[in-house]
């Protein structure tokens, strides 16, 4: 993996002449992760698109890009909020799907290892319809983990998986992604103070800046700090919304 | 009731309805022979109808094939083409609101009285089902997998073979599956217009003789190949192709 760096948004973007954010001047710091909370629609998810090289149909008047200038293309890997498993592949094959898709030979003993990371080693062979919700995630990070990109891009990737699921998503996912640039599109208060290194609110008025809780990520769900800052965060969104 | 017994219970429903109509009705067998008649002409003419449905199936079997090839690698190129779908698909309509049994005498003109006519009708009768059935799940790829292959570095090119081909391949078995029981009605309309051999030219061959039980026979011969065709093509799908789904 070549080094993670930072990531910058200046700027606006609209859908067929109706904006979906006005002046914006987002920065995601190099190797930590920046959570990015805000209401429904006010164009976190188009952020995360115009960082992947995915808002074909944005219009975005502005600058956008990597601190080291160097290109975002082959530099990103992308995690939604559903799994994107190909039903037709097996999870070994879904995992190496990256290499196949840029016609590169895919590295057996690397998708073993990464499977085995994530804890899914004994299903490299089964289909995803025969894994449960948090495994079929697991198998979505572990695709992920084997593209090795500096840049990761993460859009509500917990939020359909049920509380135990999603705590112990939490914590894999911190652990493997650590030292990468990751942003976390998320609605969850709590996710955003336990995971965020730095967090964000997206308002109509711009980006606010909120103190993180200290301490490295996954913090405790029970600490004080991070309790406290999830109150806050709930509180600064409800006065936006 | 369900499975193999319904549908065993319709067909004796059927037959009693039928003999009942020739009872009640009084009529004439060379107007509507009864079904004991047309069993007893099924088994004594056996090896003509067997020669026959031989002939009619190699037509409606290698129309199939070509029109399924051809229809799946149409709406490949249409789906991969912006270009190709504003010139081609305007085309593709047009060409259904000519009635394809219009089309038969011509075919028969350019394409002799061989196999080949027929083919060619099996096949126009099944392109744009299968075409369209195709291309419709090929444009209607689940758009986060498109922008995952993207994000991952993929070509034009093998996003189109590695994702939306596959996904699409149900789209492409509804097509085969309406293909499977059109294409015998195309064989048919082909050897009505010319032919020396096949069930169609059977049929004709017996009306013009008044040998009405040995039309029917025909009939019911030609439509248990249309049930065991489309038996087989849904399993072929079944087993081969429906296996993408989200």
């Amino acid at each position: 993996m070549s080094t993670a760096p930072s990531l910058f948004l200046r700027g606006r973007a609209a859908i067929d002449g109706t904006p979906v954010f006005g002046a914006l001047d987002l920065q995601v710091p190099a190797g930590r992760w920046t959570c990015l909370l805000g209401s429904s629609g006010v164009g976190k998810s188009t952020v995360l698109k115009l960082f992947a090289g995915l808002a074909d149909h944005v219009d975005f008047v502005g600058e956008i890009g990597a601190a080291d200038s160097d290109d975002l293309a082959g530099r990103v890997a992308m995690m939604a909020q559903s799994d994107l498993l190909l039903p037709w592949l097996s999870v070994a094959q879904n995992v190496a799907l990256g290499a196949k898709l840029r016609g590169e030979a895919s590295d057996a003993a690397k998708v073993s290892d990464v499977l085995a990371r994530v804890g899914l080693a004994e299903k490299a062979q089964s289909m995803p319809d025969a894994l449960s919700g948090g495994q079929r995630q697991r198998a979505a990070l572990a695709r992920t983990l084997m593209e090795d990109r500096p840049i990761v891009l993460l859009d509500e990737p917990f939020s359909a998986l049920d509380a135990k699921n999603r705590a112990r998503m939490q914590e894999l996912t911190a652990e493997v992604l650590a030292g990468r640039t990751v942003l976390l599109i998320t609605h969850e208060p709590a996710e955003a103070a336990r995971l965020g290194h730095f967090i964000k609110i997206m308002t109509d008025q711009g980006i606010e800046d909120v103190p993180a809780p200290i301490g490295d990520v996954p913090r405790a769900v029970d600490a004080p700090d991070v309790l406290e800052i999830q109150a806050r965060l709930l509180a600064k969104l409800r006065e936006d919304a | 009731m369900t499975g193999w017994r319904a549908g065993l219970a319709s067909a004796l429903l059927g037959i009693a309805l039928w003999q009942l109509i020739v009872w009640l009705g009084d009529l004439p067998k060379f107007i509507l022979p009864g079904p004991g008649l047309v069993a007893e002409t099924l088994w004594k003419s056996r090896v003509t109808l067997f020669e026959n449905a031989l002939v009619t199936m190699a037509e409606v079997l290698v129309g199939l094939f070509l029109g399924a090839v051809l229809g799946g690698l149409s709406a490949i190129g249409l789906a991969a083409s912006p270009m190709a779908r504003a010139l081609v698909r305007p085309m593709l309509v047009f060409s259904q609101a000519v009635p394809v049994f219009a089309l038969a005498p011509i075919l028969t003109l350019w394409l002799g009285y061989g196999l080949w006519s027929k083919v060619a009708m099996a096949l126009i009768i099944i392109y744009f089902p299968v075409t369209s059935s195709f291309f419709d799940a090929l444009m209607r790829t689940n758009p986060d997998w498109l922008g995952l292959a993207r994000v991952m570095g993929a070509s034009k090119h093998r996003i189109m073979w590695r994702i939306r081909v596959p996904a699409a391949l149900p789209g492409f078995a509804s097509g085969l599956r309406l293909a499977a029981v059109y294409a015998p009605i195309g064989a048919i309309i082909g050897e009505w217009v010319g032919a020396s051999k096949g069930l169609g030219y059977l049929m004709l061959l017996a009306n013009g003789r008044a040998k009405i039980d040995l039309m029917f026979a025909s009939l019911i011969v030609l439509a248990v190949l249309t049930l065991c065709l489309h038996a087989a093509t849904d399993l072929f799908c079944r087993k081969f192709l429906d296996r993408a789904h989200s």
